[in-house]
């Protein structure tokens, strides 16, 4: 399991900056991305997909979204 | 559903929003706004200032329709797609110092930077200077945001909190409709109204009303933001927002060519002055407060519409500070600055920076 990006309650554009540094950082791997609006996910999704990563899988629960993207 | 979600997602979905705001401001225009000033956040939350007798500006007393309808507009659209989620405590002091100062760089300016884009689209080249200020201003903003600047979490919290500035706004409309203008007269019951000047230009009650809702509805789904379009092409080399952004000043150019607004020049534009660095100054001022506060202020309309109750209080420290710039001689007028309108944008800027200089740490 890769990395975890808490952005929970952090608003625009917080979620995208830490998740393009993880994404920096790691250059490759998994990256698990906590959000909790709408527009967070569409932003950070927007985000990895331009950076190259995929984004594997979104689940929605009562907190919020969790977003996961990878990179071979 | 989730199609529809997705339409307005894409970059067509915000390029469409864009241009149709561009559009509707210029038809508003048509049936009454101001000239260049179909659609202004920032000059029609300080007729709402006037209006309720914050200031007392005489010229500049009305509450504008479409600010209600932006908020509510937004709240329809966050609920019908279930996307409502009531949240608050992300430094809301910070938040409103932040729209009082925001408010004070637009109205030294004279706009926000909708107003910006149809001043330019309307050929008034002094709001070349206001863009490059609100740039500049943006550019300052996303230093401090690379270097660690937040304004920390939120927290989910009771749906009430959510509610307060739609009610506040319903609150209003039931005001104008309680007391509506009367031909002539500066008040009705508690409200105050303009006889000339831009206060007193307007497009009717329902039509603004209706084109307000579409636009919070439209921009909410969309996302729309002024501010975020320049900065996330600076932060993060992305063009998703400012498509939109550009998409608003070249239908608004069109659409003034097609019903005869468009009149190019630096003088006698209407609502502006030729200060051109105090045009620059404001927007500077401006530009960084809606950096640092993460959004512009339709943009913050539309958050307070979908529960956000930080951006709520962004909008009270506008509608605040537009009473504070009335009220102190900070506004400017057509003849130039205000007289103290130079040294507000100086202490401004400054306030900005202690902000942003201070509110900075790496969440790890």
């Amino acid at each position: 399991m890769g990395v975890i990006v808490d952005a929970k309650g952090l608003s625009c554009p917080q979620p995208v900056i830490l998740t393009v540094k993880e994404m920096d950082r790691l250059q490759k791997g998994e990256i698990e991305i906590l959000v909790d609006t709408d527009t967070s996910k569409e932003n950070v999704s927007r985000a990895a997909t331009a950076k190259g990563w995929t984004l594997k899988n979104i689940e929605e629960d009562e907190s919020g979204f969790r977003i996961i993207i990878s990179k071979d | 559903m989730p199609k529809f979600i997705q339409i307005f997602a894409t970059r067509w979905g915000i390029i469409v929003v864009g241009a149709l705001i561009g559009v509707f401001a210029q038809i508003l225009q048509k049936l009454g706004n101001p000239s260049n000033m179909g659609v202004c956040v920032a000059c029609f939350e300080r007729d709402i200032s006037g209006a309720l007798g914050l200031h007392r500006a005489a010229v500049v007393q009305y509450m504008r329709p479409e600010i209600i309808g932006f908020v509510i507009g937004s709240l329809i659209a966050a609920y019908a797609f279930k996307e409502f989620r009531s949240r608050a405590g992300s430094a809301p002091i910070v938040r409103f110092i932040l729209g009082v100062f925001a408010m004070i760089g637009g109205l030294v300016f004279l706009g926000c930077p909708w107003r910006a884009a149809l001043r330019f689209a309307g050929g008034d080249g002094n709001a070349i200077f206001g863009l490059l200020g609100l740039i500049g201003g943006i550019w300052v903003g996303t230093l401090f945001l690379k270097s660690g600047y937040n304004l920390g979490r939120s927290q989910k919290t009771y749906v009430t909190v959510g509610w307060l500035l739609p009610l506040t706004m319903l609150g209003f409309l039931a005001l104008m409709l309680i007391f509506p203008q009367m031909q002539g007269q500066d008040k009705s019951g508690v409200l105050f109204y303009s006889i000339k000047g831009p206060g007193s230009m307007h497009a009717p009650l329902l039509v603004s009303l209706v084109i307000g809702l579409i636009i919070g509805f439209l921009a909410q789904r969309s996302r729309f933001c002024t501010m975020g379009a320049i900065r996330d092409l600076i932060l993060f080399r992305q063009t998703h927002l400012l498509s939109g952004f550009v998409a608003l000043v070249v239908a608004a150019f069109i659409t003034n060519l097609i019903l005869g607004q468009f009149n190019p020049g630096f003088v006698k534009q209407p609502v502006a002055h030729t200060m051109s660095l105090w045009n620059f100054g404001g927007m500077v001022l401006s530009g960084l407060a809606f950096a640092l506060a993460g959004g512009c202020p339709g943009r913050q309309l539309f958050l307070a519409g979908e529960g956000d109750g930080d951006a709520a209080v962004f909008v009270f420290g506008m509608i605040v500070g537009a009473g504070i710039s009335h009220n102190f001689g900070l506004a400017s007028s057509p003849d130039g600055v205000g007289p103290y309108g130079i040294p507000a944008v100086i202490i401004g800027l400054l306030v900005c920076l202690f902000i942003g200089f201070t509110m900075r740490k790496q969440v790890a």
